[in-house]
C-alpha cells in the first residue's frame, strides 16, 4: 500500500509541477510576443541574480547529499537546515537584485517604467512566490528530521520537498537564461 | 476491507471527503448556477424582443439595474451577458459537468475506494464554492458585476474607470475566477493520478470505460491550460491595480491621457485563448465520454471502434492547443498565420468525424432502448454534428471574417458546445441518478423534458444563424436602433419565445430530480443492465464503495450482445470462459 501511496504523491507533485511550468510558459511566451512588438527598454540583469543562481544550485546539490545520507540512515537535519538557509539567502539575493534594478532606473510600474521592467519583476516575483512554498516544505522536513521521523525506508517527505526544490532550481536557471540571453 | 466509518452530519454532507458526496455537491451547486445563468439569459432575451419596455422578469433584478421607467439599463444588459457566459462556461459546464462526473465515476468505474487524495478533492469543491459566493456577491455591488464579456478583454477589464462593471465587479470576477482555477487544478491533479494509479486488478488502460478516458484527457487539458489563464489574469491584475502596461497603451479616458505606453491588448487575447480553446474541449470531452457509455449500454452493442475513440480523444486534446488563433482572425493577424490556424482548426474535423461515425455505427441496427438518457445522448451527437458544420465555416479565416462577432457565432458555439455538453450532462444525470440516489427518475417526465428542450433549443439557436448572416452583431443592447435590422425583429421575438419556453421546460427536470431523490421508485442493483463496475456496488452509499474486496476485472466494458453468451451483457467482473476471446 505504501508503495502505491508514495508513487501517488510523487505523481501528484509531478502533475502539479507541470501545471506550474505552464504558468511560467505563459509568462515567458507573453514576454517574447510583447518584446517582438517593440517599445522595449533593454535592461542589465542585476549582479545579485548571479548570486541567486549560485545559491539555488548549491542548495539543490546539497539535497543530493541529503538523499545519499538518509539512505544510509544518517542524520540529515543539519544538512536540511542549511538547504533551508540557502533558500532564505536566495530570497535575500532576489530582494537585492530588485534594489539594483531600481537604482538602474528599471521599475515595476509608474510613469518612468517600461513593460520590459514590469515583466522582469512579475516573472521573478512569481518564482519567489513559488519558492516560499518550497521553503515551507523544507522547514517541515527540518522539523521532522530533528524529531527523527525519517529513516532509510521512510523518507517520502524529504523526497517530495527535494523534487519540488530541484524543480524550482531548474525553473530559476531557465528564467535566468531566458532573461539574460533572450 | 471497507473504508466505511461513522459519519456525522458535517463529515457526511459538508466537509465530506467521499468522492460520491463531493460529486453531488458539484452537481447541486452547478444546477443552482445553471438556474441563475438561465434566468439571466431569459431576462436579456426579453430586452432584445421588447426593447424599451418593462417586464415582470425584471423584478428579479436589483432596482438600480433599471431606469425610472422600469427598463433595463444598457450597461446592465452587458453585465447580464457577461455573467451568463461566465456562469455557463465555467460554473455549469466545467465544474458542474467535470466536477460531478469525474468525481462520481472515476473511483467507481476503475475500482478504487476513493480518489488518490480525498482531502485535495474536498478542497477542490470548497475553492469552487467560495468562488461561487464571490461571483454571486458581485451581482449586488453598487456598480454592478463585470460587464466586458466573459472573455474580459482589456482595456475594459484593465481600467477600473472604463465602464461601471470595470470597477469592483471586475475585481470580484478576477478573485472568483482565480479561486475557481485553483479548485479546478486541485481536482484535475487528483483525477489524473487516481486514474493512473488506483485501478483495480485487471483494469488495464485498454479496459477503461470511455468515460474515464474522456475525463483523463479533460483533466490533462485543464492542468496544462488553466495555469496560462492564471498568468494572463496576473498580468491583468498588475495593469488594473498597480499601473503596469502589459495590455494598455495610449489611452485617453474622460479627457485624461493615461501614462501607459507600449502595452498590447492582443497579447491578452493570445494568452486568454490559449486557455479559451482547450476550455471548449474541457467542456465537451466529458460529455462525449458520457455519451459513449450511454449509447453503448442502451444500444446493447459494443461501442464501435473503441481504440479509434480513444485515439480521436487524444488527437482532439492535442489539436485544441494549437488552434487558439481562430478566435483572433480579426485582430490584424498576418494572413499566413491565419491560414496556419485555419489548417489546424479544420484538422479537428477529422477526429470529430471519427467520433460521430463511431456513434452512428454503434446505433446502426442496434436494439435501441430509448431511455431519457439515451435520447439526450443521441441529442448530443445531433447537436455536435449541427454545430460542427458551422464550425467549418468559422474555422476558415476567409469565411469567418464575414460573420465575425455576429449572431452566427452565437448560434454556432451554443449548439456545438452549449447544447452538446448540457445534453451530455443531462444524459449523465438520467443514467447515473439511480447510482447517486438509489432511486429512479420518472421516465415520462424525462421524455417531456427532452423533447421540450430539444425543440426550444433549436428554436433559439437555429434562427440565430440567419440573424448572423444578415449581419446582426452580438452583444448589442438593442437591435431597434438600426433601421437596417428592423426586418429582423420578428426573428428576435421568436427566439425569445423559445428561450422562455425552454426555461419553463427545465422546471420539469428540476421537479423530477428533486422529487425523485425522495419519492422516486427504488432502484435495483443494475437497472440498465450495464457492464461497468459502478453497478456492482451496493445500492446504499458507503464510503469505500465496496463492502468487501474490490472486485477484479476480466474483460473490457463493452461486452454487449456477445455471441454465445447467456445474456446480452457480461459485467467486467465476470471471468472469461475457457476458450472465450476477449473481444
Amino acid at each position: 500500500m505504501s508503495v502505491i501511496k508514495n508513487k501517488t504523491f510523487k505523481q501528484l507533485l509531478w502533475v502539479g509541477m507541470g501545471s506550474i511550468a505552464m504558468f511560467f510558459a505563459g509568462l515567458t511566451s507573453a514576454y517574447i510576443v510583447r518584446k517582438a512588438e517593440g517599445n522595449w527598454t533593454d535592461f542589465i540583469l542585476p549582479e545579485w541574480f548571479w548570486y541567486s543562481t549560485l545559491t539555488i544550485v548549491l542548495s539543490s546539490a546539497l539535497l543530493f547529499v541529503v538523499k545519499y545520507k538518509i539512505k544510509k540512515n544518517q542524520s540529515v537535519s543539519a544538512l536540511l537546515f542549511s538547504v533551508f538557509v540557502l533558500g532564505l539567502l536566495f530570497a535575500y539575493s532576489q530582494l537585492n537584485g530588485w534594489k539594483e534594478l531600481v537604482s538602474q532606473g528599471v521599475f515595476l510600474t509608474g510613469e518612468g517604467s517600461n513593460v520590459a521592467g514590469s515583466f522582469l519583476y512579475v516573472i521573478t516575483l512569481s518564482h519567489l512566490a513559488h519558492l516560499i512554498g518550497g521553503l515551507v516544505a523544507l522547514l517541515i522536513t527540518v522539523i521532522n528530521a530533528m524529531k527523527g521521523r525519517y529513516s532509510a525506508v521512510n523518507y517520502l517527505g524529504v523526497e517530495l520537498a527535494s523534487i519540488y526544490w530541484h524543480f524550482l532550481s531548474v525553473l530559476w536557471i531557465y528564467l535566468f537564461c531566458f532573461l539574460k540571453y533572450l | 476491507m471497507s473504508d466505511h466509518h461513522k459519519e456525522t452530519f458535517i463529515t457526511k454532507y459538508i466537509f465530506c471527503q467521499d468522492h460520491k458526496m463531493i460529486a453531488k455537491q458539484f452537481l447541486i451547486t452547478g444546477m443552482l448556477m445553471a438556474v441563475v445563468g438561465m434566468l439571466m439569459s431569459a431576462i436579456f432575451r426579453v430586452q432584445l424582443a421588447n426593447p424599451g419596455e418593462t417586464s415582470i422578469l425584471y423584478n428579479l433584478l436589483p432596482g438600480s439595474w433599471l431606469n425610472e421607467a422600469g427598463v433595463l439599463n444598457p450597461d446592465k444588459y452587458l453585465a447580464l451577458v457577461t455573467m451568463h457566459g461566465t456562469i455557463l462556461v465555467f460554473w455549469v459546464l466545467t465544474a458542474g459537468l467535470s466536477g460531478t462526473f469525474a468525481n462520481f465515476l472515476i473511483p467507481l468505474q476503475i475500482g478504487a475506494r476513493d480518489m488518490a487524495s480525498g482531502f485535495l478533492n474536498m478542497l477542490s469543491y470548497w475553492f469552487f464554492f467560495v468562488a461561487t459566493v464571490v461571483l454571486v456577491s458581485s451581482i449586488y455591488v453598487e456598480s454592478g458585476p463585470a460587464s466586458s464579456g466573459w472573455t474580459i478583454y482589456p482595456p475594459l477589464s484593465a481600467l477600473p474607470q472604463a465602464i461601471p462593471g470595470s470597477g469592483t465587479g471586475m475585481t470580484l470576477w478576477l478573485v472568483s475566477i482565480t479561486l475557481f482555477v485553483v479548485g479546478s487544478l486541485l481536482g484535475g491533479l487528483n483525477y489524473i493520478v487516481t486514474i493512473l494509479n488506483l485501478r483495480t486488478k485487471g483494469m488495464s488502460m485498454q479496459r477503461l470505460p470511455l468515460t474515464i478516458w474522456a475525463i483523463l484527457f479533460t483533466a490533462i487539458l485543464g492542468v496544462l491550460s488553466f495555469p496560462v489563464l492564471l498568468s494572463c489574469g496576473l498580468l491583468l491584475i498588475f495593469d488594473r491595480s498597480f499601473g503596469t502596461s502589459f495590455y494598455l497603451s495610449d489611452i485617453i479616458i474622460n479627457g485624461e491621457m493615461l501614462h501607459n505606453t507600449g502595452g498590447s491588448p492582443i497579447l491578452f487575447e493570445h494568452l486568454f485563448w490559449f486557455l479559451g480553446h482547450p476550455e471548449v474541449y474541457i467542456i465537451l470531452l466529458p460529455a462525449l465520454g458520457i455519451v459513449s457509455e450511454v449509447i453503448s449500454v442502451n444500444s446493447r452493442k459494443p461501442i464501435f471502434g473503441y481504440k479509434a475513440m480513444v485515439g480521436a480523444l487524444m488527437l482532439i486534446a492535442f489539436l485544441s492547443f494549437i488552434v487558439w488563433g481562430h478566435h483572433m482572425f480579426m485582430t490584424g493577424m498576418n494572413p499566413f498565420l491565419g491560414s496556419v490556424f485555419t489548417f489546424t482548426t479544420l484538422l479537428i474535423a477529422i477526429p470529430s468525424a471519427i467520433k460521430v461515425f463511431n456513434y452512428l455505427a454503434t446505433l446502426w441496427r442496434a436494439n435501441i432502448r430509448f431511455t431519457p438518457a439515451m435520447l439526450f445522448a443521441i441529442g448530443t451527437v445531433s447537436a455536435f454534428i449541427t454545430g460542427g458544420l458551422t464550425g467549418l465555416i468559422l474555422g476558415d479565416s476567409a469565411l469567418d471574417i464575414n460573420v465575425h462577432d455576429t449572431y452566427f457565432v452565437v448560434g454556432h458555439f451554443h449548439i456545438v458546445m452549449g447544447l452538446s455538453a448540457i445534453y451530455g450532462m443531462f444524459a449523465g444525470v438520467y443514467h447515473w441518478f439511480p447510482k447517486m440516489y438509489g432511486r429512479m427518475m420518472n421516465k415520462h417526465l424525462g421524455y417531456l423534458h427532452f423533447w421540450g428542450t430539444f425543440i426550444c433549443a433549436y428554436g433559439v439557436f437555429f434562427p440565430m444563424h440567419f440573424l448572423g448572416l444578415a449581419g446582426l452583431p452580438r452583444r448589442y443592447y438593442t437591435n431597434s436602433a438600426f433601421p437596417m435590422f428592423d426586418g429582423l425583429s420578428d426573428i428576435n421575438s421568436i427566439i425569445t419565445f423559445f428561450a422562455l419556453a425552454g426555461a419553463v421546460v427545465q422546471t420539469i427536470f428540476l421537479f423530477n430530480f428533486f422529487y425523485s431523490i425522495f419519492k422516486g421508485t427504488k432502484a435495483t442493483q443494475n437497472p440498465w443492465k450495464s457492464n461497468t463496475l459502478e453497478w456492482t456496488t451496493p445500492i446504499e452509499r458507503i464510503h469505500g464503495n465496496w463492502p468487501g474486496e474490490i472486485p477484479s476485472v476480466h474483460r473490457w466494458p463493452y461486452d454487449y450482445s456477445k455471441p454465445g453468451a447467456d445474456e446480452d451483457f457480461i459485467p467486467q467482473t465476470v471471468p472469461l470462459k475457457e476458450g472465450e476471446k476477449e473481444h
